[in-house]
């Protein structure tokens, strides 16, 4: 009887054990910035999935490209059917793993984030700077960084091309709460 | 030490098993369950007529349409080019599913308004929906003074009103289709043999033929036409070229109207015998209000 209870506790911690390693955000926020000589154009998303494993350091993050949301309603329509082509892509998604996760402490703490970021269906490495803040109920991760429209085959036809720019800056801003 | 290597093992179990799992979370939590289908047509207009779409909360719409005369009225005429017809509107979503519209047409010296409400729209995923589906009803008034001045009607009697009920698919994304059951009712007729209330089946399609650029058809059948005059169903081919804010459509139809009871119900022009108008819409979409 002694072993059946060792058993229950250890279910239990087993379950706890898992639910303190996974840390998610549902409303994690990711926005683009294209500056060209015509116009600047941002779009925000307030909708990033991401979770967390604070074990391994091994993160995931996954967005719908429709929840981006532009100051014309036009150009979310235009990004969508033109540009990304979210009927045949709707997500983007990001696999990677925070360098020394381990390392880190309570403290805000620059360290690396390297991954694979798929947009449009084309799968880039991305390896950037990351600022990790730990505390007891969230961690926090921002950052940005820098990818080539080019590099995910989305078109931009001859008449816009100066409107939109061949270098596009993502930030991000995730706000990791434990799983349950 | 069984009982010991059971829990040693339920402990070791679901680490191994979630830590490559983040994936599995993500699927789980995604919120992704039904995505709408956007763009079944270019703009709020497949050539003639209404399309199922609307414009964004907040989006004006400038809208200017031309229609030149008859091709076949010859070098003198310019192939029609010297006459030209026009209407411009202004056309305002209150909210993403509601628009509201003004116009004015040079034929007749029209005066135009209509309410266009999106009821339902295609969906694929968890709870897929087939068809998206816009409600449409105009009331136009006629002020050109073509009576003699005893016969003057009341402004009641110069008006017409449409409704329509729009009904399309977004079979892929190169290729849309349209059923439009329309019913146009006349405060006033020309003889008492014209009816006053008319059926309509309209019938439209758009083909991609590249991002930016689609063919466009468009037919109305007209169940009961008018007796006092020969009127032909109307019938539209044309091109929609789409750049950033800017809709052109370049149309070939055997109508001169631009508004729904002028074309579906009073086309003279028989297409086939070369009464072909040449005509254009242009629509500029301003943001005048922030989105949310």
């Amino acid at each position: 009887m002694k072993g059946f209870y060792f058993i229950l506790i250890s279910a239990f911690l087993a379950q706890n054990l898992n639910a303190q390693d996974k840390y998610l955000t549902k409303e994690g926020f990711i926005s683009f910035f294209s500056h060209s000589i015509v116009e600047d154009i941002k779009a925000d998303n307030n909708q990033v999935l991401s979770v967390l494993d604070t074990q391994t350091g091994k993160i995931a993050i996954q967005l719908l490209m429709r929840s981006f949301m532009f100051k014309k309603t036009l150009m979310r329509e235009h990004f969508n059917e033109n540009y990304v082509e979210s009927y045949k892509y709707p997500k983007a998604t990001f696999s990677g793993e925070i360098k020394n996760f381990d390392e880190l402490n309570e403290e805000q703490t620059e360290t690396e984030i390297i991954g694979i970021l798929t947009v449009h269906g084309k799968e880039k490495e991305i390896s950037t700077k990351v600022i990790v803040n730990v505390s007891e109920s969230e961690i926090i991760l921002t950052g940005d960084f820098k990818v080539d429209i080019a590099d995910f085959n989305i078109k931009i036809p001859a008449i816009v091309a100066n409107n939109i720019a061949k270098t596009i800056k993502v930030s991000f801003e995730l706000h990791h709460k434990p799983y349950k | 030490m069984r009982y010991f290597l059971i829990s040693f093992l339920m402990l070791l179990v679901p680490t191994i098993g979630f830590s490559q799992d983040l994936e599995a979370i993500l699927e789980q939590e995604s919120l992704e369950t039904s995505p709408l289908t956007f763009g079944t047509f270019n703009g709020t207009r497949l050539l003639n007529g209404h399309s199922v779409e609307t414009r964004k909360e907040g989006v004006l719409e400038f809208l200017i349409s031309h229609r030149f005369g008859r091709l076949n009225s010859g070098f003198d005429q310019l192939f029609g080019l010297d006459e030209s017809n026009i209407r411009f509107g202004f056309e305002y979503a209150l909210h993403d599913k509601l628009t509201i519209a003004f116009g004015r047409s040079s034929l007749e010296k029209t005066f135009d308004s209509y309410l266009k409400y999106r009821l339902a729209q295609q969906k694929t995923g968890k709870t897929p929906f087939p068809f998206s589906i816009t409600l449409f009803g105009s009331a136009a008034e006629k002020t050109i003074k073509d009576y003699l001045p005893e016969n003057k009607p009341t402004f009641s009697e110069r008006l017409t009103y449409t409704g329509q009920v729009l009904i399309a698919r977004k079979f892929n994304p190169n290729l849309s289709f349209q059923l439009a059951p329309t019913y146009v009712h006349f405060n006033t007729v020309s003889t008492e043999n014209d009816p006053h209330d008319m059926f309509v089946l309209g019938l439209g399609t758009r083909i991609k033929i590249s991002k930016r650029v689609s063919i466009n058809g468009e037919y109305y059948y007209n169940v009961n036409p008018f007796e006092s005059f020969d009127t032909k169903n109307s019938l539209a081919f044309g091109i929609d070229i789409e750049t950033g804010g800017h809709i052109f459509q370049l149309i070939f139809t055997n109508a001169v109207s631009m508004i729904e009871k002028g074309f579906i119900t009073e086309t003279t022009g028989g297409f086939f015998k070369g009464d072909i108008h040449f005509g254009f819409n242009i629509s500029r979409a301003f943001q005048i209000k922030k989105p949310k």
